[in-house]
């Protein structure tokens, strides 16, 4: 690496603040605010709250406040969900939600994504901080913002907001919001979620929060810019009207409440509702046992080429304090879209809290507001400004499992729990994106709702919920193909047919994913794409001795229509991934796997893409699994006849499916018995197996262990890719090859082999 | 503190809870006192696509990821597993403070295993004391 000399000359006082006062006076754009990123503690309470509350609160009143606002934030939800334009709205990816003043979430709706609603406090903020008094820009009754950049506050760049004031005596009360997952947003993929970004440009829309709609009517000239930079200029007009719809209903039935209790009563219970669930977090921290519990994730893909980069997190708890600790991470990647800025990663930690560990809570972001977060800026969970973050969720997800995971051992010997011990839900987006142009010559972008069918993890008396709900959404929808194909260009041939084996082992099994399986007809154009990882490392693990997910390929067969095959023989219309894969039966086709990051690939009609949803974690040992179930699990085909003999011990007779009990003994005493011999004991075991560093030729990224502060990388320079160790403040930039240049030396390297063992001698010209 | 390992406050020792086996200091790490299994993940995750013929089969990579399964030296109860790369070192995955453990019980003036329960709602209770009543849970 060059290194160059060119320290900066030091300033003197006075020049010191002549370049201060410059920058204060010369703002040349307004970027996101680090004092409001880095946050998520409530605001103090203002002044006017304080006098609110001085003049009395009474509880009832409170209680019925929250009530009456759930009630319209969930007319609010509905509306938005019978009305939206993207299937993400239609099948419950949406949120409706009011804030205090200051911009923290005092309620969300019943239904929908919390995650959404417990990031909007950072561009509110923001809006109060710079266009409040800003001449130019200001705030009035009727003017509605919107924004959708993660770097100033969302969980992806898909996701759009309508963010509406309440205002009395020209005063900011309130703040009231929807937003919903839009999909299109004119990303250099469809659909929004780019796993191709390689540039923060690439990722679309970079909507910092600006007003849209001024003192009631929504602005032409910006909406033109909108619609003229996304691929559906009808999506994004319809949903911008349906939110404002929306947030307006709300408050309508808002302006109701205060008519009936007053301002003061109204701004009092919002602000209560914000300081009980702070106080109630509080004291169910001190409920926990005092200690500290790690987990840490590897992540297999940059979506375009595998690696494995590390999640690493810490929970600290000391009385009623809590302590996130991130670092270990591996560092950000600069040309590849799995980054994801830290706000994501805390909406989704909030995504566990409030809907895993204490759903019972008033659905207020104040229950995340104690909780310390320690993190360092440049990792993939924490991204800078500069890094692609087109598929944040990569990040996010892994945010919410490490504290679903770690509540499992926190929680579990506490005598008052607040929801049951469960195992990781499944954390993954399996579901194919699309986008071209459609039988209605239309151009879209969007994805097949499948992502909502993730599979719960196991309870510690109870089995997983097969294809149950995504992590973010409890009420989601898996939605009807049939009506999709109305609107696009594609079948699902396979659609919602469960996975062999496709579950987390255990006493109590994960729940179960299904297949898809599309091709594409009767368009000009089309493509699909996959944004996921977990193909060579499972993305879920399993609780006390269960085990995790398996691992999800994308298996397609190109240069051949299925549809020509399966007119001309019906009998071909049987498809399985597992079938189609193995027996191949459509001659001429191109049967390939690869891992689940797909970039916008084209697909001709009749081509096969098939994929698989995963599985929930498992819970407690296998061998303690009732044989009957297990047989059951056989005798439906969930599982084979070598999973229930290998993993559960199980013996039974394969034609009647009767459990042989004495067998089944005598198998399981067998496996406890190959346990203590094959077992070796702990620090034995660590001697050899700990290694100082990853194996040679894996692309490792984040701490080696636990017990350092450097982070392993492989970075790539002038003469090919090195590995480094160091701390994050002095890890160089990474940025990967492309892939295909990578292939293509590769293969001119062997050509190259060929040639000389085979004595050929080729000219060439560089 | 999980499905299969508690905390002996007298003692200051883990302890299996299937077979009171004892799995050493509780004031430090429980897996010193655990027989360990560097599992190759393709046994767990059984291939369904034919890995003779496809790189991507449904199976984990096992130079990508390895399976550590952590066993009972008394009862062979598979007590926890984890998911790492090849040579990563086991995590640590709790260490209690067990002076304030001992204060917090101490101050709620109840027996843990008398008091426990898996959750809130009635579904926890119903079926766990359905699996009690078979002898399928503890």
């Amino acid at each position: 690496m060059t290194t160059l000399e060119n320290e900066p000359q030091a300033l003197t006082e006075l020049e010191t603040q002549w370049v201060s006062k410059f920058m204060d006076e010369t703002t040349l754009f307004l970027g996101p605010d680090p004092e409001i990123m880095r946050s998520h503690t409530i605001a103090e309470r203002s002044v006017y709250e304080d006098a609110c509350i001085a003049k009395g609160v009474d509880r009832l009143t409170v209680e019925r406040i929250r009530k009456r606002i759930a009630g319209a934030l969930d007319e609010g939800y509905e509306m938005c969900e019978a009305q939206g334009a993207a299937p993400g709205a239609k099948w419950g990816d949406l949120t409706t939600a009011i804030y205090t003043g200051a911009g923290d979430v005092s309620y969300l709706s019943c239904h929908g994504v919390i995650a959404f609603s417990a990031i909007l406090h950072h561009p509110i903020r923001y809006i109060m901080k710079y266009w409040k008094d800003e001449p130019t820009v200001g705030i009035h009754e009727g003017d509605g913002f919107i924004h959708n950049d993660a770097r100033f506050g969302n969980v992806h760049n898909t996701d759009q907001s309508m963010i509406m004031p309440i205002m009395r005596d020209g005063e900011i009360i309130a703040w009231v919001a929807a937003t919903i997952h839009e999909g299109e947003n004119g990303a250099c993929e469809p659909g929004g979620m780019p796993s191709g970004s390689e540039t923060a440009f690439d990722d679309g829309l970079r909507m910092s929060p600006f007003k849209i709609v001024e003192r009631g009517h929504l602005r032409r000239d910006l909406l033109t810019f909108l619609q003229h930079s996304v691929r559906d200029p009808k999506l994004q007009l319809a949903d911008l009207k349906v939110k404002i719809g929306s947030v307006r209903r709300i408050m309508e039935r808002v302006d109701a409440v205060i008519d009936e209790v007053g301002v003061e009563a109204f701004v009092a219970a919002l602000r209560v509702t914000v300081e009980d669930v702070d106080t109630e977090v509080r004291r169910r921290i001190s409920e926990l046992p005092d200690g500290t519990v790690s987990f840490n994730q590897f992540m297999d893909s940059t979506l375009k080429e595998n690696i494995l980069i590390k999640l690493a997190c810490k929970i600290h708890i000391k009385g009623d304090k809590m302590t996130v600790d991130l670092r270990g991470t591996g560092p950000e990647i600069l040309n590849r879209a799995i980054n994801s800025p830290l706000c994501s990663v805390k909406s989704m930690m909030m995504q566990a809290i409030l809907a895993f560990w204490w759903p019972d809570l008033p659905r207020c972001t104040s229950a995340m507001s104690c909780i310390e977060i320690i993190s360092d800026e440049g990792t993939w969970a924490d991204a800078s400004y500069d890094a692609p973050m087109g598929q944040s969720l990569q990040a996010s997800f892994r945010g919410f499992s490490m504290m679903q995971a770690l509540y499992g051992k926190m929680q579990f010997s506490t005598p008052d729990k607040y929801s049951n011990v469960v195992a990781n839900w499944f954390n993954q987006i399996n579901t194919f994106l699309w986008g071209g142009i459609t039988q209605h010559g239309d151009t879209v972008g969007n994805l097949c709702a499948d992502l909502n069918g993730m599979p719960g993890g196991a309870k510690p008396f109870k089995d997983g919920e097969d294809a149950v709900s995504p992590l973010f959404c409890a009420m989601a929808d898996t939605a009807e193909q049939e009506v999709m194909e109305e609107e696009v260009p594609f079948m699902q041939l396979v659609s919602k047919r469960l996975v062999r084996d496709n579950m987390g082992f255990g006493k109590f099994t994960g729940g179960m994913g299904y297949e898809m399986i599309v091709a594409s007809e009767g368009t000009p154009h089309w493509g699909f794409m996959t944004v996921t990882s977990g193909s060579k490392f499972s993305s879920i693990y399993g609780m006390f001795g269960g085990y995790g997910c398996g691992t999800y390929p994308l298996a397609t067969v190109k240069g051949v229509n299925v549809y020509d095959a399966i007119r001309k023989d019906p009998s071909k219309f049987d498809l399985s991934m597992e079938k189609v894969m193995n027996e191949q039966p459509f001659e001429g086709g191109k049967y390939s796997t690869q891992h689940m990051g797909l970039q916008f690939d084209v697909a001709k009609d009749g081509e096969l893409y098939m994929i698989s949803q995963g599985a929930g974690g498992g819970y407690g040992d296998p061998l303690e699994r009732d044989p009957e179930s297990v047989v059951k699990d056989v005798e439906l085909g969930r599982i084979g006849a070598e999973v229930a003999r290998d993993i559960f011990a199980v013996a039974y007779d394969a034609d009647t499916f009767r459990l042989d009990s004495e067998c089944t003994a005598e198998l399981r005493a067998q496996a406890r018995k190959d346990r203590l011999e094959r077992g070796r004991p702990y620090q034995q075991f660590v001697d050899s197996w700990v290694t100082e560093e990853p194996p040679a030729d894996l692309r490792y990224y984040g701490s080696w262990g636990d017990e350092t502060d450097e982070l392993t990388a492989t970075v790539f320079e002038i003469d090919g890719p090195r590995r480094v160790k160091a701390t994050i403040d002095k890890m160089p930039i990474i940025m990967i090859p492309d892939r295909r240049e990578v292939k293509i030396a590769e293969l001119e390297a062997r050509v190259a082999e060929l040639e000389t063992k085979h004595g050929e001698t080729v000219r060439r010209r560089a | 503190m999980t499905e299969y390992l508690l905390i002996d406050l007298d003692t200051e020792r883990w302890v299996c809870r299937v077979c009171a086996h004892d799995l050493g200091d509780a004031r430090g790490n429980y897996k010193p006192g655990t027989l360990v299994y560097d599992r190759d993940p393709r046994e767990i995750h059984q291939p369904i696509l034919d890995p003779d013929r496809y790189e991507f089969t449904f199976s984990p990579d096992p130079t990508y990821c390895r399976i550590l399964e952590f066993y009972c030296p008394g009862c062979a109860t598979q007590l926890e597993t984890e998911y790492v790369p090849p040579g990563h070192p086991p995590t640590v995955d709790m260490v209690w403070d067990i002076d304030a453990l001992r204060k917090q019980w101490e101050k709620r003036g109840t027996d843990p295993e008398a008091v426990f329960a898996y959750g809130p709602g009635e579904d926890a209770q119903k079926y766990t004391a359905h699996h009690q009543a078979t002898g399928h849970i503890r």
